[in-house]
Formats: structure tokens, C-alpha cells, sequence
């Protein structure tokens, strides 16, 4: 863990409205290379809020985003990707007319900046190699979400925003999705995980953010996010506050 | 992380896509531009034989925009219009040759892309009414009596100083030979790949790196071209036309119902299309409208129940690629 070195994300007090509602009311993170930071928090606390703004999807209100030194708040999504910035998303957005093989082609053709990425190596590593001339749109929702994410990995991004990867998945499957991402943060890549599943969580974050409602409640490692008073009345409600 | 050791491959415009691509070209692409080539030496037709080339021609125009990104413009006579009323224009008013008429065509319809490049924003059914609507709209200025001194408004035009009918019919097969080798390169590369990968998901398109606003806009723009160039060989051609021929809305109703006919995204998919429908549209339509609409409207409801991707769906359903 390189944790003394410049983080590669700068997140500052970043404010996304829609209308009158603060989806993010001023969130901060940092993120190193090699780290991964789980982002939980009850539904609507603005977790996948936050993924969309960083990865481009919506522009920023306030605050800003640094990445590698860059200012890249309100970039669009493709020059994003070309940076390094990549990410899966909840429900898996595959080019379903396309064959597998396809569907990562095009990332690594026009995602990774010019450098040649390794297709073959990416769809070996996610266990799609024998569907590679498959249509995407008849895998299944398991293999459509390692499509998704061989989709990213395909434009060799040095920082990984993870959304409900483990949603759906059987605990195989779960097992060998937690050591692909903690393998990714061994080659060096920083990944922002957002999550549900605590077990999921608990074996691939080196430390988590808690938020809700917009806003970041607690930051620390999962275990102690537990015993955190205003964390568990938030997940568990006022009488278990203590 | 990537192993520096190893070669780097060459990515997906590579040596099979790149094989595929020349295969077309030699297989399907060549044969058909030659056999519309010596199409008037087998029969004498060459009115008609213009047609079949202009609908080809538009076919494949809509192809590029329809087949490869999902935006089904219903305007597309607009730019079609547009190409024959800049040919009208540059010979009527400025007395230019031909050739300064089919780079006016061309101009013109890539400068009325441009300025219809906003409507890509939308998408679905409101983008295919509002082409229409500017399409129509761009009739009723061309039409207008006010304009009598440019665009001869609603009396038509005569160009008969520059007529060639000989000329004009290769001219269009021309064009044809250009929009069939657009849509075999855009079969072939990254970017046509790219725009099918658009047309499936904007949002992991751009998320993968491909600048969908700047990828779609090419497509369009081209797509705009091939119909402008029709557009400008139709008035050399027929030399002598009405606002509501050059904008006649069958331009595009026809051109897109071949096009899903045959199989839109496919090379030989739209040339089905148009000589299966245009020649029972010939066959029957002209001596007895009525059992052609009959023909046309079920063959229509049987193609949109039975088979939404074409004629060609029944070759790629079962595994057969079709060029």
C-alpha cells in the first residue's frame, strides 16, 4: 500500500443537484493507487450519485474532482476513459448486438489512449474467453456483469468505479469477484466500490465510506463503521442509536 | 496490468476485419456497381434503370445513419432536396456547368446536416418527426412564390442547357459505388463497430472512450451527403422538376422501407430491398395502384410482426453472415 504517496482521486466537497434535492451535499474522498475504498450507505444516500458524477455521467454543481493531478470536473465520459477513469454500472450496459468479443474490442480500441490493450487476456481473465462469439445480449445477468467489467478493464483504467458488481451473484461467483478486484488493487489500480452486500465489502475495501442523504457520516475501516452510533441509527434507526 | 513483454496487438481494425472488408468489396460491393454500370446495355429503360440507381443510392444513405447508430430520419428527402435544388440553383441562376452543380448538391446537404445536427439529441419517434417536420419545413421555403427569382418557387425548374442523360446515369452509379463502399468500410472498421456499440448503449459507448456526439454526427453528415449527391444526379437527370418531386415524401418513406425490408446494418440487406420492392412497386404499382398498396401494406405488417430485422435476419438468425 503506496498510502504516503499523492492519492490518484481528489474528491472536494462535491455538490450535485437535481432540482431541489442535493443528491451529494458536499462529499470529500481521496483514493490512493492500490486502494480500495467501499462507498456504502442506504438507498439514496448518493453512492451511485457520485460514481456517475466522477465517471462523467452527470456534470458537478460544486467542489471538484482531481484526478492524477488533473482537474476533470464535468469532462465528458470518453475523454474520462482515455484518462484512466473507468467504471461498471448497476444494471450491466453491454452492446447486446455485439458479439462478447465485440463488446471489449471497442473499448480497447478507443478507451486505452492509444496503447494496444490485450482483449484475448481480458475475456480469458473474466471467463468469457469461450463466449467471445456470443451475441451479449443472450448471456446471462452473471456473465453480462463480467462483460461489463471486461468492457472497462478493457481501456486499462488506473482508477475503477464499481457499482453493485455483487448484486445477483451466487457466493462463487461472489468469492472470485471479491479476488479479481482485490488482484486489480494489487497491479496497482485504485478502485471505489459501492456496495450492499456488507460480506462483499468487508473482504475487498481496505477502509469504507458511510454516507447518507449526500453526505459522508463516517470513514474508517468497515469493522468500526459498525460500532459507529450515528451509522447504526442511520442503517438501524434512532432506538438502536444507543 | 499490461505485460510490457508482449507484442501489442494490432486492435480491432486488425488483419480478419481488414480481410473481411476487401471480401465484400470483391464478392457483393464490386459485381453490383458494375452490373448498375452496364445495366443500360441490357435494357433500354433508362428512366427507369436511373430509379432503381437513385433508390440504391438513397438506400444505402439511410443505411449509414439508420443501420449504424438506430436514428431513422423520416426527413431524408430534405437532404435529397436539397442536393437537387443546389444543382437547380448553381446551373439556373449562376450558369455554372454540371460539375459546379453536384459540389453545390453535395455542400448544400452536408451545410443542412449541420445545421439539423441538433435533432440528434433527440431520439426514437421525435426524432424521426422532427426531420420530418424540417424537411417539410425546407419544402415550404424552396416552394415559396416569393422566392420565384432563386428557386423558380412553385412553377419548377427547367435545366435542359446541361441535360446528359448518359452522363447524369453514371454520375448516380457513382454515387451508388460511394455509398456501398461507405457501408462496407463502416462494416469493416472500429468506427462502424463503434457506432453499433452507440447504437446499443450511448452511455457505456462513451464510458469505452468513443466520443458518441463527434461519432454521430459524422455518420449523419455522411448519410446527409450520399442523399444531397442523389439528390443533384436526380435533377440532371430528369431536368425538369417540381418542388413537390424533389421533396416528394415517398423519397423517404421508400427509402426506408427498403432499407428495413432488406435489413438495415447489412451491405446486401437495403439492394434487397430495393429490387424485390421498387421492382413490384414497377411490376404492379404504375397499371394497378390499388393491389400494389394492398401488396405494400401487408407485406409491411408482415415484416414488422414477423421479421423486425429484415430480410437478412433470416441468414443471420441461423449463424449464415451476410455481407
Amino acid at each position: 500500500m503506496s498510502r504516503d504517496a499523492a492519492p490518484i482521486l481528489e474528491v472536494t466537497a462535491l455538490v450535485k443537484r437535481f432540482g431541489g434535492f442535493r443528491a451529494l451535499d458536499g462529499v470529500s474522498l481521496s483514493l490512493h493507487p492500490g486502494e480500495v475504498l467501499g462507498l456504502v450507505g442506504p438507498n439514496g444516500s448518493g453512492k451511485t450519485t457520485c460514481i456517475n458524477v466522477i465517471s462523467g455521467l452527470y456534470r458537478p454543481d460544486g467542489g471538484s474532482i482531481h484526478f492524477a493531478g488533473h482537474d476533470i470536473g464535468g469532462l465528458a465520459s470518453h475523454a474520462l476513459a482515455r484518462l484512466g477513469i473507468n467504471r461498471t454500472f448497476q444494471s450491466p450496459h453491454c452492446f447486446l448486438s455485439l458479439t462478447v468479443a465485440e463488446n471489449v474490442a471497442v473499448a480497447a480500441a478507443y478507451g486505452n489512449g492509444g496503447e494496444a490493450a490485450d482483449s484475448d487476456r481480458v475475456l480469458a481473465e473474466l471467463d468469457l474467453a469461450r463466449l467471445a462469439d456470443r451475441p451479449a445480449g443472450e448471456l446471462n445477468s452473471a456473465e453480462q456483469k463480467r462483460l461489463d467489467l471486461a468492457r472497462a478493464l478493457a481501456t486499462g483504467p488506473k482508477l475503477l468505479l464499481v457499482d453493485e458488481l455483487a448484486a445477483g451473484l451466487n457466493p462463487t461467483e461472489l468469492g472470485a469477484m471479491a479476488e479479481r478486484l482485490r488482484a486489480l488493487a494489487a497491479g496497482g489500480m485504485a478502485l471505489l466500490v459501492v456496495e450492499h452486500l456488507m460480506g462483499f465489502i468487508d473482504k475487498v475495501t481496505d477502509r469504507v465510506i458511510v454516507m447518507n442523504a449526500g453526505r459522508e457520516i463516517f470513514e474508517g475501516r468497515l469493522a468500526e463503521a459498525t460500532r459507529d452510533p450515528t451509522v447504526v441509527q442511520v442503517f438501524l434507526g434512532r432506538r438502536h442509536g444507543g | 496490468m499490461p505485460d510490457r513483454a508482449e507484442p501489442p496487438r494490432a486492435g480491432i481494425a486488425s488483419s480478419p476485419m481488414r480481410a473481411r472488408g476487401w471480401r465484400d468489396l470483391a464478392f457483393a460491393g464490386a459485381p453490383l456497381v458494375v452490373l448498375a454500370a452496364i445495366a443500360p446495355a441490357l435494357y433500354g429503360n433508362q428512366l427507369l434503370l436511373f430509379n432503381f440507381v437513385t433508390f440504391l443510392a438513397l438506400a444505402q444513405g439511410l443505411n449509414v445513419i439508420y443501420g449504424f447508430t438506430g436514428y431513422l430520419p423520416f426527413g431524408y428527402v430534405g437532404f435529397f432536396g436539397a442536393g437537387a435544388y443546389g444543382f437547380a440553383i448553381t446551373v439556373m441562376d449562376f450558369h455554372l456547368g454540371p460539375g459546379a452543380g453536384m459540389a453545390v448538391a453535395a455542400a448544400a446537404s452536408v451545410v443542412l446536416g449541420m445545421i439539423l445536427s441538433p435533432l440528434l439529441r433527440l431520439s426514437g419517434a421525435y426524432f424521426a418527426i422532427a426531420s420530418l417536420a424540417a424537411a417539410q419545413a425546407l419544402y415550404d421555403i424552396v416552394s415559396n412564390p416569393a422566392l420565384d427569382d432563386v428557386t423558380k418557387g412553385p412553377y419548377g425548374v427547367s435545366l435542359s442547357s446541361v441535360f446528359a442523360p448518359d452522363l447524369s446515369y453514371n454520375v448516380a452509379v457513382g454515387i451508388f459505388a460511394f455509398a456501398t463502399l461507405l457501408v462496407i468500410w463502416l462494416r469493416n472498421a472500429r468506427f462502424g463497430l463503434a457506432l453499433r456499440a452507440m447504437r446499443d448503449d450511448p452511455v457505456s459507448a462513451a464510458m469505452a472512450g468513443f466520443p458518441i456526439v463527434r461519432g454521430r454526427t459524422i455518420a449523419w453528415l455522411l448519410s446527409a451527403l450520399i442523399a444531397g449527391l442523389a439528390g443533384g444526379a436526380y435533377a440532371w437527370h430528369i431536368s425538369v422538376f417540381y418542388p413537390e418531386t424533389a421533396f416528394d415524401i415517398s423519397f423517404s418513406i421508400f427509402a426506408v422501407v427498403f432499407t428495413l425490408f432488406g435489413g438495415a446494418a447489412t451491405l446486401l440487406g437495403p439492394v434487397c430491398g430495393v429490387v424485390l420492392l421498387y421492382g413490384l412497386y414497377n411490376a404492379i404499382g404504375i397499371t394497378v395502384p390499388q393491389y400494389f398498396q394492398l401488396i405494400y401494406g401487408l407485406l409491411i405488417m408482415a415484416l414488422v410482426l414477423f421479421l423486425p430485422d429484415g430480410l437478412a435476419s433470416l441468414l443471420t438468425r441461423r449463424g449464415i453472415r451476410v455481407p
